[in-house]
């Protein structure tokens, strides 16, 4: 214990660390984390090692000292939807279990850096909706009202506040003139990549196993109990499994023997050549679908909405692409003249009531995280620490409404007409 | 772009005129049905990772839905049929298996 605290404490990332790496051409840096091979039995294994699913790790050994976990990925880490989203955090939704999980989440973001001794490059720049409509300006008012008995703090702004605050939107559209807008101030973004590597570090640093390359290709059960996973690596017994895969989320349902209320869409988003700093804060317009920030590099990230159709293949209908850009040229007349650089998808994994699931399983020690479809990567510190306490206590006050078996009972957590969530 | 042949015009279609409509042989379950079978009919769904049956309606078009056996890991469509169909017809499973094969 004494000698692993040490050698934490040289692996601590500071201004002292980098002054003494320059005095020896940078030789000392270790591995942020380790190659692990899979043992033959973890307490808890996790599959999926995005966001979420390394969140959920780290929680687990941080607030239930649960070390024993490994963390599988048929992929690289943070290589699916971590790494392919438009990075925006906000916790303005209308649902009460919405607004408790989202808050939490954006609240973890704040002292993330810190707590993981890495730079997530949180940045609260605050994030509007744009209101286009007259029903929109009617939802986004409720939603504020709603969040101010929630204790998130947003509030309704007119058009000229939006001008203020974003001076390059065109807020007289000859179609979707900006009527306002609801503002979340401490919303904003972070590095995507940064939020996995730093929870990967961290769980690393626990004792935990990261292991890459590692597929899921069975779940073992005895007597409706689970009591391991078949991998591409071979057989791994396990007490507990906690499922957070995204858009594999059915198939892996699938392998344990059960069916979720998913389905898998693709959804893309691109990035424009980078340009002077423009914009400070992060724009959504759901009337005409786009959303819309700036990178520390200067691109413009801009995300779109989902493909109607079931798709696995990390790509994107082009047309989607045409309609997202073109709503988005008339709010900001400047994008017109940007080349686009890269373009991307990813596949989420979408519920009826555009709500997540963390539940509990018809499987004994089996436990759920999915369905977060367009906007998962704002909840990831949110969800893991809920998850954690769900796998480790087999309940938690975050995850009670988002059961799985919610639908049967028509308790939805309805975001996909509460217009909290653009989908 | 995905092109499918809407079997009602004979003609092939851009999706852009078409709009996805889901998991199609979907068993409709109504009132005195057990909740087991309304969640089942309402919520779960198959969400295969390869062929899929599914709805699509020639909405730019002749207006009508019909059926689709597309892969959804290869985008690879094995053919239309009647939305009139409870389970897809011989001509489609021939396709698909050929496809495999």
């Amino acid at each position: 214990m004494d000698t692993s605290a040490k050698r934490s404490l040289l692996k601590r990332y500071s201004a002292f660390a980098v002054a003494r790496e320059a005095f020896r051409q940078h030789t000392g840096w270790t591995r942020a984390w380790g190659q692990a091979e899979p043992k033959s039995q973890y307490d808890v294994i996790v599959v999926g090692a995005g966001g979420h699913g390394l969140a959920t790790a780290y929680y687990l050994g941080k607030n239930f000292g649960i070390t024993n976990v490994a963390v599988l990925e048929k992929g690289w880490l943070g290589g699916g939807n971590t790494g392919r989203n438009t990075t925006i955090i906000r916790s303005n939704y209308l649902q009460d279990p919405s607004a408790a999980i989202y808050e939490k989440s954006r609240s973890l973001y704040e002292t993330m850096s810190q707590d993981l001794n890495y730079n997530v490059m949180f940045s609260p720049r605050g994030v509007m909706m744009l209101a286009q409509t007259q029903h929109e300006i009617r939802g986004y008012q409720r939603t504020a009202h709603a969040n101010s008995l929630q204790g998130v703090t947003t509030e309704w702004i007119g058009p000229d506040r939006v001008k203020e605050l974003c001076p390059i939107m065109n807020i007289d559209g000859p179609r979707y003139p900006v009527l306002g807008a609801l503002w979340q101030a401490r919303g904003g973004t972070a590095r995507h990549d940064a939020v996995a590597w730093g929870y990967a570090r961290a769980c690393a640093d626990m004792g935990m196993d990261i292991i890459q390359q590692c597929e899921v290709t069975g779940v073992q059960t005895n007597g409706g109990k689970v009591t391991g996973v078949s991998t591409t690596r071979g057989d791994i017994k396990c007490n507990k499994l906690a499922m957070v895969v995204a858009g594999h989320a059915s198939v892996l349902a699938q392998k344990a023997g059960f069916q979720l209320p998913i389905e898998s869409v693709a959804l893309q988003a691109l990035v424009s050549e980078p340009i002077k700093p423009c914009m400070d804060v992060v724009v959504m317009a759901n009337t005409v679908h786009g959303y819309l920030s700036q990178s520390d590099k200067g691109e413009m990230v801009i995300g779109g909405g989902t493909d109607g159709y079931n798709n696995y293949t990390q790509r994107g209908s082009f047309h989607h692409i045409e309609e997202t850009v073109r709503a988005l040229v008339e709010t900001f007349p400047i994008l017109g003249r940007l080349k686009m650089l890269r373009q991307w998808g990813g596949i989420v994994d979408v519920t009826g009531d555009r709500s997540p699931i963390l539940s509990a399983t018809p499987v004994e020690g089996v436990f759920v995280n999915c369905g977060w479809g367009t906007g998962g990567f704002k909840a990831i510190p949110g969800s893991g620490w809920a998850m954690a306490e769900l796998v480790a206590k087999g309940h938690s006050p975050l995850t009670e409404e988002f059961t799985m078996h919610r639908f049967r009972h028509g308790k939805f957590i309805d975001e996909s007409v509460a217009a909290g969530v653009a989908h | 772009m995905l092109i499918l042949n809407c079997p009602y015009c004979g003609r092939d279609v851009d999706e852009t005129d078409l709009h996805a409509g889901g998991e199609a042989h979907l068993k409709r379950f109504g009132p005195g049905s057990s909740d087991d079978e309304f969640e089942h009919y309402l919520f779960m769904r198959e969400n295969p990772k390869g062929v899929h049956f599914e709805r699509w309606r020639h909405v730019y078009g002749c207006g009508k839905w019909f059926l689709a056996a597309r892969n959804t890991a290869t985008l690879q469509v094995y053919g239309t049929y009647s939305a009139q169909s409870t389970e897809p017809p011989q001509h489609i499973l021939d396709a698909i298996k050929e496809a495999q094969a």
